[in-house]
């Protein structure tokens, strides 16, 4: 079946100087999974997304996302991922409205297409009436909804979030992760990287990385099973032990 | 292609929110182009003169109003010690100082000579040297006074004269402000322009925007010339409601063409536009790019030969300012405005600046990397 | 006493860490002043002039070589017709062209009356008038050669003496300029930026809850500034004398005390600021609105204040860099005394005194 994996990474390595941010790293995303990429701060969660992304340049190793080459196909890569970014990334001083329509417009969709992707996207924030709004003067938790919405705009196979949830209060955190699951039911793959333990078990498989190295790999309920443990925090606490590196 | 149709739509969005730019639009012409040009006034006029006259004689006396009348000095002081004069120049009182001795006028006709001593405060060269011309002239021509009401000419002339004629093209009022004001609005168009782009591509970094870009199809070039296409219109607006202003308060009206200025400026605020880029895309944080546009603009400033002749400086700081965009338009206004130079005249500068866009934004473009290394 | 020392030992370690100011501090002033003192000056040498030798006679030739050969003309191009002056001008080659007539040294010798017409590009009035000015005297010369055995009746000498600056050198004027926009810029910019930086960092509520008294922070905030400072006079002094040729004519040490004072008035300048901004940006901003620029137009080296109208001259009188520039005039270049500076010197202090009470008294109601 063509594509069924839709991000592989074999030994993918990041090295800054003589520090490894990222050592030797190799997993595979499935179609439509919602995978979530875990690790404590300065773990290297970051810096791997970085290089699927095309933000950076691999040391060594190799990765495909959606079918393309890291190294060769960048700008293929870019053309069918959606990103979110940590500081939600929205010009501020822009209105709802414009914000969507520019990113629809760069990612090529037609004018008549924008249109309706607005009005669709609108009505499903429920912020139909602040559309006119300029983006500073929102409140967080709509601000994180707009981001991920306008990240999905042009229904990209896979999309990334690199700590989707920062600084938000648990209800918002909840009602974003059912923004998650719908998105998810559409068949688009979220590839999410996050430090809080609790969201991991909203995932599909998590990976959990320690001092660069992916130190497990699995769906939710192996490991906690695997790990003697009730929870993903408890999992994590255990692996967390053997961590070197100190927060970033 | 369409992507840069809504990367300019948001630019253009963003610069009309942002209450800064109207702040600076407004700001910074009226200081630059209606409060510069009344500091920018180097005509020697006004020398304070201290006279220390010994003589009390006809001719000393005539000779003091002459120099008066002849408005280029002010009389500050009038006594008869040349010590007491002196100290009239150490108080910054006086810039000049004519001793006329005692005897002078018995020596003049009795001796057929006599001597005048002048003592200038030297620290302005510029205004010592004209100072002392002036006074030097005026004494010259009261010496011919002299001699024609014991002389009659033409009979008594048996040397060489050579008569030095001196005409003035392309300012005949002599005017300073004719001279500045073209520089100045140089000088604001290239401030305003270069300090914009300096400081936007770092803002996007610090928000974090850029990095949303960078994930996004947009090519490089489209990003630049995102950045390049609106502030250079703001420029050009700024240049228009410049030169309308020079014509109006002013009544500075170009000899030249309009439009070559225009051509000229259009290459040029690509040039400085494509220096601010660049700068930005160097910079993490506005205050690094802000602190490093600050001197880069003030050295560009200075030697630009906007205040100070570019031959007057070593032959290492012309160098200096070969490389400096903003003396090339600084002279190309002035050529253009004053004397009436066409574009064939200005061809020179027009590659030079054609050279420093290509190489500016050429540079910014490959340096602005999507993708970290 | 101790708790003060402390803090003084932070700031420096602040400055000494940050290598980007370190280096903005110490070597952006020397290498303005080198830039500035070379490069700023009016003096006129080497212009480029153009001749239209219609004669081409001995007379002429030499009168040619007498003005190519003197340090203020360079001779680029000769030109062939009356028409060429306006093509000339308008490229930009050339500042004056000198015009021989036909028959220059016959007519010298047989009527004893030549002409030479001096056509200078006056878009630079003073350029153009010392141009001409110095072309003619070089042509009363030779015109004296030719009549050296005879004398003129009635003659008045003039005897001119350049006082201060006898080689009429344009680092003279401009140097002391430089000198005080330096300083002005890096004491009270990177003053009002490094207090202001505190704020923006958020440590400046934890400075402010601890016993220290506010003045006090104020003050170990700028002595690390001050100590830079006096590096930067030292050489500024050194860079004046050794590389640009302006001797000290008067007092170092009052020179030294003066410099001081005025680095100090420019530090409260930078309190000042740091008061009433929030972010670095602005502070910067601020500064440069109201030092460098007011400093650039009213200190009088670049522009002449005597000639601003009255109003531009009274507002030149509250810019600091204004009085220090006189100060430095008389002692430096003209080698005068404290008698000669007292007023200046009284009106800094007061400056001084005036913005350090504005800014104890805005520190203090912030606290509230």
């Amino acid at each position: 079946m063509q594509e069924q994996k839709v991000i592989t990474a074999h030994q993918l390595t990041k090295v800054f100087g003589n520090f490894t941010a990222v050592d030797h790293i190799t997993f595979e995303v499935d179609r439509g999974e919602i995978f979530g990429f875990l690790g404590a701060n300065g773990a290297g969660k970051t810096t791997a997304m970085r290089m699927l992304c095309g933000l950076l340049l691999p040391t060594s190793g190799t990765a495909s996302v959606a079918g393309f080459d890291v190294y060769r196909q960048n700008e293929m890569i870019k053309r069918n991922i959606g990103y979110m970014s940590q500081k939600f990334s929205l010009y501020e001083d822009l209105t709802v409205r414009e914000n969507i329509r520019f990113y629809a417009g760069i990612y090529g969709l037609s004018d008549v297409q924008i249109k309706q992707k607005t009005g669709s996207l609108l009505a499903q924030l429920h912020i139909e009436d602040q559309e006119k709004t300029l983006v500073r003067d929102l409140p967080l938790g709509w601000k994180q909804k707009l981001a991920f919405s306008i990240a999905i705009v042009h229904d990209p196979a896979i999309v990334f979030l690199d700590e989707p949830t920062g600084g938000v209060d648990p209800v918002a955190r909840k009602e974003f992760w059912g923004m998650i699951y719908e998105t998810s039911a559409k068949g688009i793959t979220i590839f999410v990287t996050t430090h809080y333990m609790d969201e991991a078990e909203y995932c599909n498989r998590v990976s959990i990385m320690v001092d660069g190295k992916i130190e497990a790999l699995d769906t939710p309920a192996k490991l906690m099973k695997t790990y003697d443990a009730n929870s993903m925090d408890g999992v994590f606490l255990k692996l967390a032990r053997k961590a070197t590196r100190a927060g970033e | 292609m369409r992507a840069l149709k809504f990367l300019l739509q948001k630019e253009l969005r963003q610069i009309s929110r942002d209450p800064a730019i109207f702040r600076i639009l407004f700001i910074m012409p009226i200081i630059q182009l209606l409060i510069l040009p009344l500091a920018a006034d180097y005509e020697i006029k006004n020398i304070n003169l201290g006279v220390v006259d010994r003589d009390h004689s006809e001719y000393s006396r005539k000779l003091v109003n002459k120099i008066i009348s002849s408005g280029y000095f002010r009389l500050k002081d009038y006594g008869n010690s040349f010590p007491k004069a002196l100290h009239t120049i150490e108080q910054d009182k006086t810039d000049l100082i004519l001793e006329i001795p005692s005897h002078f006028e018995r020596d003049l006709v009795q001796d057929n000579e006599a001597t005048l001593f002048v003592a200038v405060n030297a620290i302005n060269g510029v205004k010592a040297g004209l100072g002392g011309a002036y006074i030097q002239g005026i004494i010259q021509d009261y010496n011919q006074v002299v001699r024609t009401q014991w002389i009659q000419y033409p009979k008594f002339n048996p040397q060489a004269t050579i008569e030095v004629t001196s005409s003035d093209w392309y300012n005949p009022h002599m005017n300073y402000q004719v001279f500045m004001v073209p520089g100045i609005l140089v000088m604001l168009v290239t401030m305003i322009g270069s300090s914009f782009a300096a400081s936007n591509i770092v803002k996007e970094k610090e928000m974090g925007t850029i990095e949303q870009i960078n994930v996004t199809p947009i090519k490089k070039y489209q990003f630049i010339l995102g950045k390049l296409i609106p502030f250079w219109m703001i420029a050009i607006t700024v240049l228009t409601i410049g030169l309308v202003i020079a014509r109006l308060v002013y009544g500075i009206v170009p000899l030249g063409n309009y439009l070559t200025i225009y051509l000229f400026a259009s290459i040029y605020l690509l040039a400085i536009l494509g220096l601010g880029l660049l700068l930005s895309t160097y910079a993490q944080t506005q205050q690094q790019s802000m602190l490093v546009s600050f001197f880069v603009t003030m050295i560009f400033n200075l030697l630009s030969g906007l205040y100070t002749p570019i031959e007057s400086m070593p032959e290492w700081a012309q160098w200096i300012t070969k490389f400096n965009p903003v003396s090339y338009f600084i002279e190309v206004i002035r050529m253009v405005m004053l004397k009436g130079s066409g574009l064939a005249d200005i061809k020179y500068h027009i590659l030079a600046v054609i050279g420093f866009a290509v190489f500016f934004n050429g540079w910014a473009v490959i340096n602005y990397k999507k993708r970290s290394s | 006493m101790k708790q003060f020392l402390v803090f003084v030992r932070k700031e420096f370690l602040h400055i000494w860490r940050d290598s980007r100011t370190l280096f903005i501090l110490i070597w952006m002033p020397i290498v303005q002043i080198i830039l500035y003192g070379f490069a700023l000056t009016n003096e006129v040498k080497n212009s480029k002039i153009a001749i239209l030798d219609e004669s081409k006679d001995e007379a002429t030739t030499v009168i040619i070589n007498q003005i190519d050969a003197s340090r203020y003309f360079q001779v680029v191009a000769y030109l062939h017709t009356f028409k060429e002056i306006g093509a000339t001008f308008r490229q930009g080659k050339v500042r004056m062209v000198v015009v021989f007539p036909q028959g220059f040294r016959d007519d010298l010798l047989h009527t004893h009356h030549a002409q030479i017409q001096l056509i200078a590009d006056a878009s630079d009035p003073n350029m153009a008038n010392t141009l001409t000015n110095y072309a003619s005297s070089i042509i009363n010369d030779y015109q004296e050669t030719l009549d050296r055995d005879v004398k003129m009746p009635y003659q008045i000498n003039t005897q001119v003496r350049m006082l201060y600056n006898p080689e009429l050198k344009g680092a003279y004027n401009f140097v002391p300029g430089v000198m005080a926009l330096v300083l002005m810029l890096v004491c009270a910019m990177m003053t009002s930026m490094a207090i202001v930086r505190e704020k923006e960092m958020g440590t400046m509520e934890v400075i402010l809850v601890s016993p220290l008294k506010p003045f006090r922070i104020i003050i170990a905030k700028t002595i690390p500034y001050l100590m830079v400072s006096m590096l930067n006079i030292a050489s500024i002094l050194l860079l004046s004398v050794y590389a640009l040729d302006v001797p000290i004519a008067g007092n170092l040490t009052l020179l030294i005390g003066e410099s001081i004072l005025f680095t100090v008035t420019s530090l409260s300048i930078g309190i000042l600021i740091s008061n009433s901004v929030k972010t670095q940006q602005a502070a910067m901003f601020t500064s440069m609105m109201s030092l460098f620029l007011p400093t650039l137009l009213f200190s009088g080296f670049l522009f002449p204040v005597e000639n601003m109208p009255i109003a531009l001259q009274i507002i030149s009188n509250i810019v600091p860099a204004k009085w220090y520039y006189i100060i430095v005039k008389q002692i430096m270049i003209k080698g005068l005394g404290f008698q000669y500076v007292w007023k200046e010197t009284l009106v800094l202090i007061g400056m001084t005194a005036a913005l350090l009470a504005i800014s104890i008294r805005n520190f203090k109601i912030r606290l509230e």
